[in-house]
């Protein structure tokens, strides 16, 4: 990005009393961006997307936007719009009343407001609500509301802390991907903050993983799947299993790095499959459950092959997770496979042949 | 088995969802309807009859009525009582806010009980005896005129402290502020802190996020505050006759003169349903018309706003000029019965058609 970030956070800290709840964040928002902070509760996200709405004053650090420090300018006179967790709708106004509500200062006139309030709701799909009571409406209508109410500012930046979570997994699955949708359509930066990550890889450009007030890694959605920075990061988006393993002696050269995996037998790795700097003794090897193939028909050709028994067996329609024991290796690894046509399950206690990948391993040292 | 079905329907009915609540209730309810009811409608029965010296001539008659309402002295009563009551309710009401607002916003949420503990301490001390300490604190010689001395503000004491409609006023603002404070102190914590954080996150200030926000939403418990103030001073004759003087008399104080000193039951009773029927009759105005008037301020812009302003003031107007020239024309009953029945009937009418607006009224 040659551009300055829109949202520039430089060594944010923040404290309350002893409690240490950002610890030196420093990340760059683009304009236009679907930024997530993804992390479990308590990691800080959400201090710190109310700190750039300025509902909290930071201790040290700074946040600046579109390229002025936002220190001691409060949440009224901040180019940010919150889409709150409750969604916050004023129970006393309508619907209508509730998206016009931040208009009231707006140079217009109350014809252009109330066209405006019409659009707003046309955008979220609820054009024929306005004159509802706000007390009359379920939550995915809630939500809209509070989009619209946000949005019809133009804001710079589009906070949303966890907008979803209060809505069950029909309803949020469609809400994800019009959220989405949604922010190409009026090009805002949205910042959303959320614990479920897999909500996070599929609405965002980029995620800043949070553990205990910290960013344990900042990357888009693909790059954070296929290389997590750390186990903890591996562990928490997505599922991965983790194989001990052994760096050589000879260990690292040019060449890529020698690791026995317990389970996958010996094999080389090359040095961006391990964040951080691989030294010769114990380690970990981290591979997710699709990097290991079932071969059904055993006579599948595969340049690494590995054998293992399949202890538990869960099936979720269209794919099957085998709980499957490496020949080996201490303990079992999870699998997958896609239940294509005419492809059987796997018996409990049968024993199988995997197809693995090099390429799909990440070290942990 | 014929003469246990009764017993089955009895404990069955018992036993059913209303049946428990009646049984839950009837202790209170029993007790309100001996203490309450009936001797309400004792009062009532009263006022229909006269006193003749020594006895009580139990033959209906309006006369009691034509008098209390011909006679200028209870008007003049009554129109004191009202104004009093409401002046009460204002200041009342108006200095509980910011304390329930203080208690609900600015208190650490631990402390909150102890707040409101230390704001029921006045009731501590009885009634009685916070009138008579006010009567000390106003007197001529007392703390007030005192102090204002000592600084040299005043070189005589002030003789306006008591014995007036302001000391009324005073002494019963002190002694009804914890029943202003707890309602809106309630109505204050239902609010989502997170509407007061939307508000200036859509671009208002602190002051216009209370005007649009905080007050809305506070409504409720004020309006309750207004009917917990008003409806009992207005009937309050303690306070008048200890700190009112001639000019802080108020109507309950000549219903006790009519019952007591003047041995006219039937006249104390007339005057004291008149009252309730005053209260009940203007509470119901006012607030269907308030109601009216935000809703129809709500869906009018412009200059035809002004009218709506105006609309009430055009009805006290008519009201005025009914209780005025009406009895000269129509009879004095068949004016004021019609007057009542037309507040009634339009109230009502607002009432059941207008909905609540935002502020809960």
């Amino acid at each position: 990005m040659t551009d300055a970030p829109l949202i520039e956070i430089e060594g944010v800290e923040k404290y309350y009393g002893d409690y240490h709840a950002l610890r030196g964040i420093t990340a760059g928002i683009g304009a236009g961006e679907f930024f997530s902070l993804l992390g479990p509760s308590g990691c800080g996200k959400t201090t710190l997307l109310r700190a750039i709405a300025g509902f909290e004053d930071i201790s040290a650090g700074r946040i600046l936007i579109a390229g002025r420090n936002m220190d001691g300018v409060p949440p009224n006179r901040r180019p940010t719009n919150l889409v709150f967790q409750s969604y916050a709708i004023f129970p006393h106004l309508s619907v209508a009343e509730n998206v016009g509500f931040g208009l009231r200062r707006a140079e217009m006139s109350t014809a252009d407001k109330r066209r405006a309030v019409g659009e707003a709701l046309e955008m979220v799909g609820l054009g024929q609500y306005g004159g509802r009571a706000a007390h009359a409406l379920s939550g995915g209508q809630r939500q809209r509301v509070a989009l619209a109410r946000a949005l019809i500012l133009k804001p710079k930046v589009l906070l949303l802390d966890e907008p979803l979570s209060a809505l069950d997994k029909k309803m949020r699955e469609q809400m994800q991907v019009e959220l989405r949708r949604l922010q190409r359509q009026v090009g805002i930066t949205f910042v959303l903050v959320t614990h479920d990550q897999e909500e996070a890889l599929i609405m965002s450009d980029r995620i800043a993983v949070m553990f205990e007030g910290e960013i344990a890694q900042l990357d888009a959605p693909e790059a954070l799947y296929r290389r997590p920075a750390s186990r903890k990061v591996g562990e928490f988006i997505g599922m991965m299993n983790f194989l001990p393993a052994q760096v050589g002696v000879s260990g690292v050269t040019q060449g890529g790095i020698a690791v026995e995996v317990a389970g996958l037998g010996p094999t080389v790795l090359q040095s961006a499959q391990c964040p951080g700097a691989a030294r010769p003794g114990a380690a970990e090897v981290g591979v997710r459950p699709e990097s290991l193939t079932v071969l059904f028909d055993e006579g599948t050709p595969a340049a690494h092959r590995a054998t293992g028994r399949v202890d538990e067996i869960t099936y979720y329609g269209d794919m099957t997770y085998y709980e499957i024991t490496l020949e080996g290796a201490p303990k079992s690894v999870q699998v997958s496979a896609r239940n294509m046509p005419g492809r059987r399950l796997l018996d409990r206690g049968e024993t199988v042949a995997l197809a693995w990948d090099p390429s799909s391993l990440v070290l942990f040292c | 088995m014929g003469d246990r079905r009764p017993v089955n329907a009895l404990s069955k009915a018992l036993r059913s969802d209303a049946g428990r609540g009646l049984t839950l209730v009837s202790p209170a309810l029993i007790y309100a309807l001996l203490l309450l009811a009936a001797p309400l409608a004792v009062i009532v029965l009263f006022s229909f009859w006269t006193q003749n010296f020594l006895t009580i001539e139990r033959v209906f008659t309006l006369d009691n009525y034509r008098t209390a309402l011909t006679d200028p002295l209870y008007a003049t009563l009554m129109q004191r009582s009202i104004s009093i009551a409401g002046m009460v309710t204002a200041v009342t009401v108006i200095l509980a806010f910011p304390v329930a607002y203080y208690i609900s916003f600015y208190v650490r949420p631990e402390r909150k009980s102890l707040w409101l503990f230390l704001i029921t301490i006045p009731f501590w001390t009885s009634y009685l005896i916070r009138v008579f300490l006010w009567r000390v604190i106003l007197a001529f010689d007392g703390p007030v005129n005192g102090t204002l001395m000592g600084f040299g503000v005043i070189d005589q004491p002030l003789p306006w402290l008591l014995y007036n409609a302001t000391a009324v006023v005073i002494t019963l603002a002190h002694a009804f502020a914890p029943f202003a404070i707890l309602p809106i102190f309630v109505a204050l914590e239902k609010i989502d802190r997170a509407l007061l954080e939307a508000s200036r996150d859509l671009g208002e200030s602190p002051a216009m996020t209370f005007l649009r926000v905080t007050l809305p939403l506070a409504m409720p418990g004020v309006l309750a505050a207004v009917l917990i103030v008003f409806i009992p001073t207005v009937g309050d004759y303690v306070t008048p006759r200890l700190v009112g003087g001639s000019g802080g008399t108020m109507i309950a104080n000549m219903i006790y003169a009519q019952i007591f000193d003047l041995n006219d039951r039937p006249m104390g009773a007339t005057l004291a349903v008149l009252a309730m029927t005053i209260v009940a009759l203007t509470l119901i105005w006012a607030i269907s018309r308030v109601r009216l008037w935000l809703w129809l301020g709500g869906r009018i812009s412009g200059r035809a706003r002004l009218l709506v302003l105006a609309a009430p003031v055009a009805e006290i107007a008519l009201i005025g000029w009914v209780i005025g020239q009406g009895p000269a024309i129509f009879g004095l009953i068949p004016a004021l019965l019609a007057l009542a029945g037309a507040v009634l009937v339009s109230s009502a009418a607002i009432l059941f058609s207008v909905p609540r607006g935002r502020f809960a009224v």
